[in-house]
């Protein structure tokens, strides 16, 4: 449905997107993460025809954004950051202005009432746009980007400034969507993309450093497991010993101290589970485990890993900053 | 281009500005109409022409300001700028809204002289002329305006930088009269001045060459304006 070979914006001597290339196929829906300036906007406007690149090729439904604009931008449904709403309008005059904007075809009646309630504004119609919430505001915007039933829709950033209540539904409504249309969305929020997305493409400096399933994601990236074990017995002792099991490659100790129990980090090797081992260990010397539980497996600490990995930053220290995090 | 269209001739009367605009014209177009024909006693149409024309230079960048502009620091041109709808639609739409206004209010302000009819011979091709040359006029006015605008975020910045051009256009019609007339400079100059050129279709004559000369100097200002657009797309 989507296909980017190459895209590059560039300002000056400034890459906002540097060679980046995928494919989204029909009804997927994909998240499209990065941290701030990572170039995710950009690449939304590139994709959604509002800005041009400076090289390479995007096509949408088979039409190249840069050949046959009006063509592509028939397939796309765009809500940027910022919901582009006239304040001076009432939510049903903009829909119809949108409507008449975007030469939609089907009954207008019908459609706009179907999205209003898709969307639950029934009971704002009448209002001026400037005298609703953000979160009502927000979804003006998402009935916006439906009209005219496009196979593809673009979110930038859906969910910024709502309460945790309209985040949860707006997350419903996008997963909804993802059953008739293809849907990308751009977030820094995480969860986000855990909970809606099936795939996710992480962009840092205006290139692409993972593409793959959510729940691959989190494979990818391990070079090992982690586990957080509390023990209850001589820090010295148990450290030492903790680190001679075969398989494990540090064993760092947190500092945490629960009466007789301290807290530590066991890294071991890749494929190799250690939980067994530790068990035993502990029991052989009658330690009691008052705790043990994997870290650093959310799709937050992948993503802090492979920003960090992607900006340069050096392994150890890179590690030092990921258990200060985690202690926090 | 008709959604633009409607929405923007929509825009001016939700807020105060569609009126404001409408309530001044008319007001001075009064006063004028009053000073230069029935307190003088003349049935003397130019004059309320030439200065209607002075007078929507600067009240003509009150209707334009904010055409892109407002769009621009609302974000909603990326509304626009995504729609499939072309960026010469767009300007269209946009500045025929306010041409619409400016044409309707000039049409409705000329038929004063109706009044002037139980007193005077009125030479209706003298008045058609006058009306037409305003009508032309406008057309390149609104044309800076929108242009202008689309270059600004600010509405005042934007209102004040048309007012600047257009009379930056009327000063070199006054300069070109200081020019001997045999030097090459007059000519250029004569061809550049909006208000020489008004004044051969005040005089009653319907001149093909000054038809022209109005639609392709606001036509230019609308390709520019496409331009503007075009480029910051390409940044």
């Amino acid at each position: 449905m989507i296909k980017v070979q190459n895209l590059v914006k560039r300002y000056g001597t400034n890459y906002a997107v540097n060679d980046i290339s995928f494919e989204i196929g029909e009804g997927e829906i994909v998240g499209l993460l990065g941290p701030n300036g990572a170039g995710k906007s950009t690449t939304m406007n590139i994709l959604t025809g509002y800005l041009a690149a400076t090289s390479g090729e995007v096509t949408v439904g088979g039409f190249d954004i840069s050949k046959e604009p009006i063509a592509a931008k028939r397939m796309i449904g765009f809500l940027p950051e910022q919901p582009p709403l006239y304040p001076d309008m009432t939510v049903k005059e903009y829909l119809n202005f949108v409507y008449d904007l975007k030469g939609c075809k089907l009954p207008r009646e019908e459609h706009l009432s179907e999205i209003i309630s898709v969307v639950r504004l029934n009971e704002l119609t009448g209002r001026l746009i400037k005298n609703l919430s953000k979160g009502n505001k927000q979804r003006v915007g998402i009935a916006e980007a439906l009209i005219g039933d496009p196979k593809v829709i673009i979110f930038d950033e859906p969910t910024i400034g709502l309460d945790p209540k309209q985040v949860i539904a707006v997350r419903n409504l996008m997963r909804t969507l993802a059953k008739r249309h293809t849907v990308i969305l751009s977030t820094h929020v995480l969860a986000e993309v855990q909970t809606v997305c099936e795939r996710v493409i992480i962009i840092n400096k205006g290139k692409i450093i993972a593409d793959e399933k959510t729940e691959n994601i989190v494979k990818t990236i391990e070079d090992g497991y982690r586990y957080r074990v509390k023990v209850c017995g001589p820090q010295k002792e148990a450290e030492g010993a903790l680190s001679r099991l075969v398989g494990v490659k540090s064993v760092v100790s947190t500092g945490d101290r629960d009466l007789d129990s301290y807290a530590y980090v066991i890294e071991s090797d890749r494929g190799v589970d250690i939980r067994k081992a530790v068990f035993n260990l502990c029991s052989s010397r009658n330690w009691a485990i008052l705790g043990m539980e994997p870290v650093g497996t959310d799709l937050e600490s992948v993503f802090i890993r492979l920003v960090d990995r992607s900006d340069g930053i050096a392994p150890e220290k890179n590690k030092k900053r990921r258990e200060r995090r985690e202690d926090k | 281009m008709l959604a633009i269209f409607k929405r923007e001739l929509r825009s001016y009367f939700t807020g105060a500005l569609g009126y404001v605009f409408l309530v001044i014209y008319l007001a001075v177009a009064g006063v004028l109409f009053a000073y230069t024909t029935l307190f003088s006693m003349s049935g003397n149409v130019t004059t309320y022409f030439t200065l209607m024309l002075l007078f929507s230079a600067v009240i003509l960048p009150l209707l334009t300001m904010k055409t892109f502009s407002e769009e621009r620091k609302s974000k909603t041109e990326q509304l626009l700028l995504t729609a499939p709808i072309t960026l010469t639609g767009m300007v269209l739409g946009k500045f025929l809204a306010a041409y619409v206004m400016f044409a309707g209010v000039t049409v409705l302000s000329s038929l004063y002289f109706l009044l002037l009819i139980p007193y005077t011979q009125l030479k209706f091709a003298v008045l058609i002329g006058n009306v037409l040359a305003l009508l032309l006029v406008g057309f390149v006015f609104i044309g800076i305006g929108v242009f202008v605008s689309a270059l600004s975020e600010n509405q005042l910045s934007a209102a004040i930088g048309t007012i600047a051009i257009i009379l930056g256009f009327l000063a070199i019609g006054l300069l070109g009269s200081l020019v001997p007339s045999n030097f090459w400079l007059r000519y250029v100059l004569d061809a550049l001045s909006i208000f020489r050129r008004f004044q051969t279709f005040t005089a009653g004559y319907f001149d093909l060459s000054t038809l022209v000369y109005y639609l392709s100097v606001g036509s230019v200002f609308l390709w520019l304006t496409v331009r503007v657009y075009d480029r910051r797309r390409n940044g």
